[in-house]
Parts: structure tokens; sequence; C-alpha cells
């Protein structure tokens, strides 16, 4: 009997153990490091060589385009109801079309914006697009303590795809009990949102969309006040889960864990992050959200708000988008330093 | 019977792994043996060499003496004195201080024709130290993954190594090993309380046997695992403790380099539920 409850136990043990190993996701040496901080402090980034070379594919450049003039016929007397694009002259203007094109709608052509009248404004897409544009340009323009001069263009977000691969919408939650178990705070659902952990499933719309605190570390080794509360805390945290997932690092590529909340211990990365998530709201509220009334059904969100954009709709699992290859150098159209 | 004249009888010559009789004697209640002199050399270069890197640094703050790890950029080479060099050498000194005293033991096992159990099962702590300074390392190719030696640089090393996986709570071997640990200390309270309560009874009481401690344990939870299992069960717990330490942390890094909690995607995706 004692015999067989060992032998057993033996077994148990071993299966799991190699079930273990049988999990998706292990990788092996060699790892390319990355130290981000002073020798021995433990801030590091890992990634495979196998892994690094995923996802150097998957953010090579698409094929370029070849330069138009500046000069020469203005797009607004060339067309009719250009609204935003209107310092670019007739080439600069056809190029970019040409570029929209092959970022964001490969497949379905022009006609994914436009009738055959190119002025006409029927398809809700043509206008969505000119707000991007609009949006775009502005990021370029206004926002250069975050995306420095690599900038951003179309093809940072859409990758080929009219819907970029990484948005969100508004999550009320799982459904949940009525009376004193009214509310979880959207505890307990594992979603690529809060990096599969527990964490609340929606730490955007406070976080993205709205202001709320995202510092909630006591600033004083003992409690003064009641400070931040728990759902208060695990929102941020959710939120930082997502920002290590979105650029693929982990949290010492801005923070020193032995002081979260301390800028003189927090690598630069910190702050272009902190640049990175006033710019999100803005682009969000101003840019994003507002295109509500547009869209048809099937691109809203369950509350009925529209695909609005996070860390991840841009970076896309890397810590500088398409690895800090600027593309915007070569489209002055989109604004930026190339324009200026 | 004095401690002295007592082990007197089991002082025999031979049993050395190396040296032969050159280092087979006491000094004082010590045996030397090879392994002693060699641990004596390693412990107290190192420790010169931890005082001198303190001399070196910016304080005397005992919690603050911080005796860091060379940059990654040395990968596998050695690295300037100053500049991590002096943790390669007190590295070296440590792993060769701590296998001494291993073998040491070992030869100490062999006088006495004694099995291996305790050389073995501190081999297994040696093994968790190694694997975070030595096997991690070059797997991961980089002296730098090794953890700084001081009292607080070396929490602040934990702190982060365990932030670089996002959650380190959801590793599963780290799980397995804190589980281990706690049931250690959990068997150990055990057997300790349970030899102490037989052994100290009420007065005017009869110190109790064996069979009374087989038979409070089967009396509230059905099973004694007995004198020797207990032994055999603390042994089990306690090298299962420092193994599944040194295993969640050699797969960090060198075989998982994401967060931890993103291994739990299987569970996620089993077709039950998915």
């Amino acid at each position: 009997m004692r015999l067989a409850f060992s032998l057993l136990g033996i077994v148990v043990a071993t299966l799991l153990t190699v079930a273990m190993l049988f999990t998706p996701g292990w990788v092996r040496p060699p790892i390319i490091s990355t130290q981000t901080g002073y020798r021995g402090t433990g801030q590091e980034q890992l990634i495979s060589a196998q892994n690094k070379r995923i996802l150097e594919a998957a953010n090579a450049l698409p094929a370029p385009i070849d330069p138009a003039s500046p000069s020469g016929e203005r797009a607004t007397s060339a067309y009719k109801n250009v609204k935003v694009l209107t310092d670019l002259s007739t080439d600069e203007f056809n190029r970019l079309m040409v570029a929209i094109t092959q970022w964001v709608s490969p497949d379905q052509g022009c006609a994914y914006c436009h009738t055959d009248d190119l002025a006409d404004d029927g398809i809700y897409t043509k206008i969505v697009a000119r707000r991007m544009i609009a949006m775009t340009r502005d990021i370029n323009k206004e926002w250069t303590s975050h995306v420095g001069d690599v900038g951003v263009t179309c093809y940072t977000c859409h990758r080929g795809q009219p819907v970029p691969k990484n948005v969100w919408y508004e999550n009320p939650g799982a459904r949940h009990a009525g009376g004193m178990a009214a509310h979880n705070y959207g505890f307990g659902h594992p979603s690529t949102s809060n990096g599969t952990t527990a964490l609340p499933v929606d730490p955007f719309t406070p976080h993205l969309l709205g202001d709320d605190n995202i510092r909630v570390v006591g600033k004083t080794a003992l409690p003064t006040t009641r400070g931040a509360s728990i759902q208060q805390t695990e929102q941020s945290y959710s939120l930082m889960m997502h920002m290590s997932q979105a650029l693929g690092v982990n949290c010492t590529f801005c923070h020193n864990s032995r002081a979260f909340l301390d800028w003189s211990q927090s690598a630069p990365q910190r702050t272009a992050a902190w640049n990175g998530l006033q710019m999100m709201r803005e682009v969000n509220a101003v840019y994003l959200e507002t295109l509500k009334s547009l869209y048809p059904a099937n691109r809203l969100g369950p509350l009925g708000d529209s695909p609005k954009a996070n860390c991840g709709t841009c970076h896309q699992g890397v810590s500088k988008p398409l690895y800090g290859q600027s593309m915007l150098q070569d489209f002055p159209e989109l604004g930026g330093k190339a324009a200026r | 019977m004095a401690l002295l004249s007592f082990e007197r009888k089991y002082r025999v010559r031979g049993g050395t792994l190396i040296g032969g009789d050159l280092f087979d004697f006491w000094v004082g209640p010590f045996y030397v043996g090879f392994f002693g002199v060699t641990t004596i050399i390693c412990s107290a270069l190192g420790t010169a060499l931890i005082i001198w890197g303190a001399a070196m640094g910016p304080t005397w703050n005992i919690w603050q003496i911080n005796i860091a790890p060379p940059d990654l950029k040395y990968g596998l080479a050695l690295a300037p004195l100053k500049e991590g060099g002096l943790w390669q050498i007190i590295t070296f000194c440590a792993t060769g201080a701590f296998i001494s005293w291993a073998l040491r033991q070992v030869e100490i096992c062999r006088k006495l024709g004694m099995n291996y159990h305790v050389p073995i099962a501190f081999g297994f702590a040696i093994f968790a130290y190694v694997s975070l300074v030595v096997i991690r390392p070059l797997l991961l190719g980089a002296w730098g993954f090794g953890f700084p030696y001081g009292i607080i640089s070396h929490l602040d090393w934990v702190s982060n190594t365990g932030y670089q996986y996002l959650h380190f709570h959801y590793n599963p071997a780290h799980m397995i090993a804190v589980s281990f640990f706690f049931a250690t200390c959990f068997a150990l309270s055990l057997h300790g309380a349970l030899v102490l309560s037989a052994t100290n009874p009420g007065k005017g009481e009869a110190v109790k046997t064996p069979e009374h401690e087989d038979t409070f344990f089967r009396d509230s939870i059905g099973y004694s695992i007995g004198t020797l299992g207990i032994h055999r069960l603390g042994l089990f717990l306690a090298v299962s403790s420092a193994f599944w330490s040194a295993v969640c942390m050699i797969i960090s890094g060198p075989f998982w380099t994401r967060g931890w909690p993103e291994w739990w995607n299987w569970w996620l995706n089993l077709p039950v539920w998915r």
C-alpha cells in the first residue's frame, strides 16, 4: 500500500513536471539582454534571439514610395473638398493617397473610402480617414515629447489593416451579482488588456480616456492618510501590465522597483511613457471617441463607444514602434520634422 | 562522559578524499582535512575581499555596502577589479568555500562509516546559490546577471529581477518552492513541538515514549509517519525547497523571458472553457 502511494506520487509529480515543460511560450538561449540600470540592480530587458527575429520580421517597413515634389500645382486647386491636406502639392497629395491605400486598405483599395466622385464624403471611412490624418499630423507636430523625430504614420498602427489590430472598447466586465455583491470591479477575468492576470479588465477607460491618478504609491514610510483605494491601485497595476505587454518590456524598463514612484531613480523612458499617457488621453478624447456617431454598429463596442487606441496600437510588442525606424522622414506630407 | 573523551574513539585515521594523511588531524574540536584548509583559504580571502571592496566603496554603513557584479557588456569575460572583477573573485571564493565545506563533510562521513545524507542535503543549498551566480549567468551569457553582495543591494536585485517577469509569484517553480518552504517550517515545528511535548510532561508525569508520539498523531489525523519517517520527510521537504528555488531562477531568463502571468495561458486555453 505504502509503495503504491509512493509510486503514484512519483508518477503524478513526473507527469505534472513534464506537462509544465510542454506549455507554450518557453524559449532557450541565446538570450539577448539590455542593461538599463547600474550594474547588479537587476534592471534588464531580455528577449530570446529567436523571438527577436520574429519581431524584427513583423516590424519590417513596407515597400518605399518615390518622393514627390512639394512645389507645383496645389492639391486644393486640383481637388475639391480638401480640408486637412491643404498645404500639399498635387504630387504629394497623390503620393500620400497611394501610401494610405498601401498601409490601410491594400485589399479594398481606393473604394474603401471613395466613391466615383472623389470629393464625395458619403462613406464614413473617408471622414474617419480625414480625422486620422489630422491626428497623425497633430501627433508629429505637438507630441514630439513622446514620438520624438521618429514620428508616426498611418502604418505605425494600421500595418495593412483597415482597423488596427490593437484597439480597445469600454469593457463593462463579466456579468455580476446584484445587491451587496453588485460589483467586483472587473477582477478575476484574465484577458489581453490586463496581461492575463486577475487585475481589472478595463484599465483604459479610467486612465487612457479619463485622467484618473495613476500614481497610487504612498509617499511616506507609514500611511498618514487613507491613500489610494485597492480598486484604484489595481487599476494602475492593470494599466502597467498592459504597458509592459504592449511594449514587450518588463517593469524595470521605466522603474527601479525599490521605489516605483521616485522619478530620480527611474529610467528616462518613464518620462517618455508619461508623455505617451498624456498623448493617449488626447488622442482618445479628441480624435477617436468623437467619431462615435459616424461608425456603423459593427465597429462599436458593447457599450456603443468607438474603437480607441492604447499603447499596443502603435507599439505592437516592441518598445519603439517598428524598432524605431522612422517612416516619417520619407513622408513629410504627414508633418513632423521633415516637413518643418 | 566528557565530549572530547567520547569523541576520541571516533577520531580514526583515513577516509580522506585528497591529501592522504597530510591534513588528517584535528584542531580543538574541529576536523581539518584538505578541504578544511581550502575552506579557510577561500572564506578568509573572500571575506577580506568583501572588506576591501567596502573600503573602496562610498560607505561603511553595513546595510549599504555593495559589491556589484560587472556590467552586462563584459559578458562571460573577466571585468576590471573595481567594476565587478572583485565580485567575480568573491563569487569564486564563496563557491570554493561552500563546495570545500561539503567535501569536508564527505570526509567526516567516510571516517565514521556514515552515509552521505548531510553533504548531499547541503549540496542542494550550494546548488541554489550556484544557480544564481554561476549557472543562470552562464546560460544568459553575462556574469552581470548574478546578484550583488550587500544587504540592501541584493534585496533591490531580488525586487527588480522579480519585476522583470512582471509578477514573479506566477512562476510555477517559485510556487512549488515557496510551498515546500512553508511545508518545511510546518513539519519542523510539528516535529519539534511533538518531541518537546513528549519529553516535557506535566509535573510528576513520566517522560513519554515514541509510542505516545505516534499515538498523538494517529488520534489527531489518523496516521503517524513515525520517528524515522519524519526525518525522511523533513529531508525531502527541505531539499525540495532548495531544488525548486534553484529551478525557479534558472528558468527565469534562460527559458522564459515574458511575464510569468502569461505562462498560465495554458490554463486559460484548456479546451474545457476556452
